[in-house]
């Protein structure tokens, strides 16, 4: 009878046992006692690992966290509520994290924005847009429709529009910032979630070429600017929002003749429906 | 004379990074910054080594005289996965931000040609115990000097102004293969 499976078996399952017993052996003497509170904060967290905190990771950030190297409220997706747990797990107070949401700062979709004389039949990818002769827009500062935030979102809270414009699904978004990073041209911008008026352009060019390629781009024309007491600076051909000294009331908006700076919401619309 | 030969033939002339493309992936993975580099070349030298003394001792002690030869791949595996939780533990204890910085490269050595062939190399060379050590030794010193090297290249190369394109694992792949063409320089000098 052939004994070589059996011999098999027991040379193995010998030294599997025999370095079974070392390794126990070892993780007695080298055991590394773990702090109790990183488990406990790692559980806080939504565990996403989006890497929205600037850490490789859920647990990495609690680490972070209990060693005191990041803020308890430093996780941008849990928003409130996690800021809360996870300082009340560490005894101290979480102050006030108002949430932030990433805006688009171009309107300029496929009915608004003009397009080149030549197609491009290249990827659908804003990256690889950007590199081939910058996609198929005349204008070279805004979206390229290509939808690179809409993947990069792990929360599936960017969706294109019908006109080739993203939007944020603000119940969805965690404000991770994920597609700010995605972005090649830079548009979209995290913010907090009760700013209202935006400037929805990042078009320099001079107000003539800026006019022509783009039906909704900043002119450069600084009307707001003017009206405005410091709240708006123009900067080589576009408007700049300075928030802390903006002045909703100030703004004419209804002088701007592409609607380049405009309200997010009507607040005063919803008022009177309310 | 013979052991010398067998030392600098493993760490140099026959690199076994350089030359065999083996243990490719902390090489490319933990060679940005010459401290952890330097470390995670001791942490595979350390590991060879042993590796080399355990593989041959139940290589030729225990598989040859029961004729389980075919069981050779399957005991190496169970020697080198052993040893890289010992030396998980150890570095884990002994210095932690060293085992951060090392990261999941660790445990892959586990999975690491590099130690495997080594394993394997022993066997098909036929080597004595004292010549399968000192093989070990050289493999190891080899790897951390491929590894220390690239991280000083990749140093230098942070403040270097790459295109776009290049950045990241592209320009390192690159200075990898140009690395394996000075390494080239010794072929041939010991078989």
């Amino acid at each position: 009878m052939d004994y070589t499976f059996l011999i098999a078996l027991t040379t193995m399952g010998g030294l599997g046992l025999i370095f079974a017993g070392g390794l126990a052996l070892a993780d007695r003497k080298l055991r590394v006692e773990e702090n109790p509170l990183i488990a406990k904060v790692n559980e806080a967290l939504p565990g996403a690992n989006c890497g929205g905190c600037g850490k490789a990771g859920c647990y990495d950030f609690a680490v972070n966290v209990v060693e005191g190297s990041a803020p308890v409220n430093g996780c941008p997706v849990g928003g409130t509520d996690t800021a809360q747990a996870v300082a009340l797990i560490m005894g101290v107070d979480a102050g006030n994290n108002i949430k932030m949401i990433p805006r688009i700062h171009c309107r300029g979709g496929n009915s608004e924005a003009v397009k080149k004389m030549v197609n491009y039949y290249g990827p659908i990818s804003c990256s690889a847009m950007s590199i081939v002769s910058g996609g198929d827009k005349m204008c070279y500062y805004g979206c390229l429709g290509g939808g690179d935030c809409v993947t990069a979102c792990p929360f599936d809270a960017m969706v294109m529009n019908n006109d080739g414009i993203p939007e944020v699904i603000e119940e969805l978004c965690t404000g991770c910032g994920m597609c700010v990073q995605a972005c090649p041209r830079d548009i979209i911008e995290m913010h907090p979630i009760d700013r209202n008026v935006f400037i929805f352009c990042r078009n320099h060019d001079d107000p003539r070429t800026s006019k022509d390629v783009c039906a909704v781009a900043c002119l450069g024309c600084g009307i707001c600017s003017r009206k405005s007491d410091g709240g708006v600076e123009m900067v080589d051909n576009l408007g700049v929002i300075n928030y802390s000294l903006l002045d909703e009331s100030k703004i004419p908006f209804d002088k701007c003749k592409t609607g380049a700076i405009a309200k997010l919401r009507d607040v005063s619309n919803e008022e009177i429906v309310n | 004379m013979e052991l010398l030969v067998i030392f600098f033939g493993a760490a140099v002339v026959n690199n076994f990074v350089l030359s065999y493309f083996l243990g490719i992936c902390p090489f490319i993975g933990v060679s940005n910054k010459i401290s952890s580099a330097f470390s995670m070349g001791l942490a595979a030298t350390f590991v060879m080594v042993l590796t080399a003394i355990v593989s041959w001792l139940i290589y030729n002690l225990i598989l040859v005289p029961y004729d389980l030869d075919f069981l050779q791949y399957v005991a190496f595996i169970l020697v080198i996965a052993s040893l890289v939780q010992f030396v998980e533990m150890f570095i884990k204890k002994m210095s932690r931000p060293l085992y951060r910085a090392l990261g999941i490269f660790l445990p892959l050595i586990t999975t690491n040609c590099a130690i495997l062939g080594l394993a394997l190399f022993i066997v098909l060379r036929d080597y004595s115990f004292v010549e399968s050590v000192v093989f070990g030794v050289g493999a190891g010193a080899g790897f951390t000097l491929a590894i220390t090297i690239m991280a000083g290249i990749r140093e230098e190369l942070d403040l270097a102004d790459v295109p776009k394109a290049f950045q990241g694992a592209p320009i390192t792949l690159i200075v990898a293969g140009i690395l394996a063409l000075a390494f080239m320089g010794f072929a041939g000098m010991i078989s």
